[in-house]
């Protein structure tokens, strides 16, 4: 048969086109940051209790709909029921949403891979300032990293209204992230299949190589005894139980319509269960191996910030008092200070205010996450490190390959149920469907590259897809126990892998994950109201520090539209299929 | 009879050399940070260099191509080590103008650096700020010879992807052309039934005998 539908050359590529779509940039930066604030080492209990009960069992659903179906998310959640197709168009929508903020991601990546190559590392060095007698003032009160984001790669501006210029260098580099993804995506599964093993196995390779270099770093020890000693009161905490919910279910991409749109290219008898079970473990283990790979990294930061600051206060007491050249050391340095202080009272309290406290749990207890995580504080523990564009290339083309596998899946997700659509598909080829969509989101994405460009991919990356995906998979859920019928689809299973559904997953889909879903839902939703008005992060360039501002009425608007947009479809699928069936009842036909 | 001359002169110098006097300059040297073990103890001879220094910077000075060693005074030497000096005129009355000294100092810093193997950060000179090195700037950014690279790597691949699946496609349409029949249109289209389609049903495994069925001969010639 020519039309056939294409397939995955082998299950292999299926389990890694998975596990390259799950595993991606949340689990680098978000996991560590909820680890530390929420408990650490006790985190973890919360987080695998999630995984049993609700990443998995959502997981073995959406690729059994997926398989069982064989079509993209449109088609397949009309299958399920007629007017639920507005399922599959918020999935779309919600995809179409991600892809056109992700990729700013990878275009970042590139630029720092691309500047990776220098001696010394742009990031390591402030730049002089006009006279060449000092370094630029912005980069003298934040830090070199810090002033290497947020000034030469988003050239951020003071606020959200000042939108500024697109900036070509980003531009060029989100140009050429989205050629990557047209040309991973270009013939489907063919092409798609042999990418999917370098993006699942390369970031894994290189992890190890950071392991080990991280463990063998100066204070990668404080780091992780700090982080992972458990604070058993944090279980206590319902925002940990909810954390590790959120995390699990964003982690493993539920919703986009990306795993409906893997699974549909499988061959029915696949095993699915199995290989949502191996998915999701492995998608949580490379989180809990990442944060490893991270705390590791925070040490090795945190000890050689705290001995900086040692190293300044002692320089800074030597040139005061004209004390012998080495004879403060971290070791003394407390009781010399006392001595000072008794010995030269006025002397000592013209310094007093320049002589900082110094503290290792302080500089641990400085939590990033995000985009801060990923390009300020590894960047700055980077360029610490010995042949660090060595381990800056390696880093920055991990970040990529992780990206570029999140990407693969949500272009997946919106492709799909367009080239199954037989009104879209009979007029363009493949190619040129896939060509059109990165067009229209790399046009898009340029939004992301302008000045004020970061504020709005803070409100696309808080906004865009959390409520939406919640209700989508709420609605899923509900759609194949109680509208299609949990024992219609029971059997369906069976008929299609050969095994019986076990009790525990009926039990998990029928009950336990929808009520989930719900008190996430209302939790969310009442945290978004009692908050009142949104507010976010600003750059201060004269303090080098972020200051906290409040949106302005069309930002709040178009964070409303974001997220009335992919929810309405629901309802609105719905309604128009309930209208277009009412049209065509209303006209009776002819019965010859 | 000499002696209230000598105690004049000394109280003289001892008033033109003072912490914070006018014209004068606060040093500053961490010779074990930059030595550690191959660090000297800073004694009168170091001093003695150190004053032949300042003054081989001032010579180079115009109009002041006179000064002696024995112009230039040290004072306050502390533990850290730390001193203040001034350069006087020939009559040793006044002190020569901060300005020019700190012109002739930074003009002559690499050398000063040099005789004492110090650097600018352990050997300061308050109030004498030092030239920056600036960073190394290649004409054309390092990152855009590789990004011009990568992009034209990913453009050509592009380009063959696309041109190869333009050829595979015009190959597959040029030899099922001579086939035309609507029954053969049929055939080609997937069966669907309840929106599920047909070949989902194929049980895996089975073998096509090549025998029974080729593609050309489905349906019997006319």
């Amino acid at each position: 048969m020519e039309k056939a539908r294409p397939q995955w050359a082998n299950p292999l590529q299926f389990v890694f086109a998975c596990i390259s779509y799950a595993v991606g940039l949340g689990n680098v930066w978000r996991f560590p940051y909820l680890c530390q604030m929420y408990g650490g080492g006790s985190f973890l209990i919360p987080y695998l209790i999630m995984l049993v009960v609700e990443g998995m069992p959502l997981l073995y659903m959406e690729l059994a709909v997926g398989q069982r179906m064989r079509q993209g998310s449109i088609g397949a959640w009309r299958t399920i029921s007629p007017y639920l197709g507005g399922v599959g168009v918020a999935s779309v929508l919600v995809s179409f949403f991600l892809s056109m903020y992700y990729n700013v991601i990878n275009a970042w990546a590139f630029w720092y891979l691309f500047h990776s190559f220098q001696n010394p590392l742009p990031w390591s060095v402030c730049p002089l300032n006009g006279n060449r007698t000092g370094y630029d003032a912005e980069c003298e009160a934040a830090s070199s990293t810090q002033y290497f984001w947020y000034r030469k790669t988003l050239n951020i501006s003071p606020s959200i209204q000042e939108s500024g210029a697109v900036q070509w260098e980003p531009a060029l580099c989100l140009i050429l992230a989205w050629l990557v993804v047209y040309l991973c995506i270009l013939r489907g599964t063919e092409s798609t299949g042999k990418v999917v093993y370098f993006t699942a196995l390369l970031p894994y390779c290189v992890l190890i190589i950071y392991l080990g270099r991280g463990l063998t770093l100066h204070g990668a020890t404080n780091g992780l005894i700090y982080m992972f000693t458990p604070k058993v009161e944090q279980l206590a905490n319902p925002r940990t139980w909810i954390n590790a919910a959120t995390q699990i279910f964003f982690s493993l991409g539920l919703g986009f319509g990306s795993l409906i749109a893997f699974a549909s290219y499988n061959e029915p008898s696949n095993d699915c269960q199995k290989h949502a079970i191996i998915v999701s473990l492995i998608n949580s283990a490379t989180s809990i191996f990442a944060s490893i790979v991270t705390f590791s990294i925070y040490g090795f930061k945190a000890t050689f910030n705290y001995e900086n600051c040692l190293n300044k206060m002692i320089l800074l007491l030597t040139n005061s008092f004209d004390l012998e050249d080495g004879f403060l050391t971290a070791s003394n340095l407390e009781q010399v200070k006392d001595h000072l202080a008794s010995a030269y009272p006025s002397k000592y309290s013209e310094v007093l205010p320049y002589i900082k406290n110094c503290s290792l749990e302080s500089e641990l207890d400085t939590a990033v996450q995000g985009t801060g995580l990923a390009f300020i504080v590894y960047s700055e523990a980077i360029k610490n490190m010995e042949v660090s564009q060595l381990w800056s290339v390696l880093y920055f083309f991990m970040l990529l390959m992780l990206g570029i596998g999140s990407m693969l899946g949500n272009t997946a997700a919106i492709l799909t149920p367009l080239t199954d659509s037989k009104v879209i598909s009979s007029h363009l080829p493949k190619e040129v469907i896939s060509g059109l969509v990165c067009l229209i989101s790399c046009a898009v994405g340029m939004l992301f590259t302008m000045e004020a460009g970061n504020y709005w991919f803070d409100i696309f990356n808080d906004y865009a897809a959390t409520l939406s995906l919640l209700l989508i998979v709420l609605v899923e859920t509900i759609a194949v126990c109680y509208v299609y019928g949990l024992r219609r689809f029971e059997s369906d299973l069976k008929a299609m892998t050969g095994r019986a559904l076990s009790w525990y997953w009926k039990v998990m889909w029928a009950g336990v994950s929808p009520l989930l879903i719900v008190s996430l839902f209302a939790f969310y939703l009442s945290d978004y109201i009692l908050s009142g008005t949104l507010r976010y992060q600003a750059w201060d360039a004269s303090q080098g520090q972020l200051v906290t501002k409040d949106y302005p009425a069309y930002a709040l608007a178009v964070i409303g539209l974001l997220v009335a947009s992919s929810t309405m479809c629901i309802p609105l699928g719905a309604l128009g299929t309930f209208i277009t069936r009412h049209l065509k009842r209303g006209d009776p036909a002819p019965v010859a | 009879m000499l002696w209230p001359l000598f105690l004049l002169v000394t109280a003289i110098h001892a008033e033109l050399c003072q912490p914070d006097a006018e014209n004068a300059f606060k040093v500053r040297l961490s010779i074990k940070t930059a030595l550690g073990d191959k660090a000297y103890a800073w004694d009168i001879n170091e001093e003695y260099l150190f004053r032949a220094m300042v003054a081989f910077s001032m010579r180079k000075v115009p109009k002041r191509e006179t000064t002696e060693i024995a112009h230039v005074l040290l004072c306050n030497v502390t533990q850290r080590v730390s001193f203040w000096f001034v350069v006087t005129d020939p009559s040793k009355n006044h002190t020569l103008p901060a300005a020019e000294i700190q012109s002739a100092i930074r003009m002559n810093r690499n050398r000063i650096n040099n005789a004492f193997s110090l650097s600018d950060q352990t050997l300061e000179f308050l109030k004498i700020p030092s030239t920056l090195a600036p960073p190394m700037d290649p004409s054309v950014p390092i990152w855009i010879i590789i990004f011009g690279v990568i992009f034209c790597i990913i453009i050509v691949a592009t380009t063959l992807l696309i041109l190869s699946g333009i050829w595979q496609s015009r190959r597959k349409n040029m030899e099922p052309s001579e086939m035309v029949d609507t029954e053969d249109k049929r055939e080609n289209m997937i069966t669907v039934e309840n929106g599920i389609p047909c070949d989902s049903l194929d049980a895996k495994g089975g073998h096509i005998n090549d025998a029974f069925m080729t593609e050309d001969e489905r349906l019997t010639p006319l």
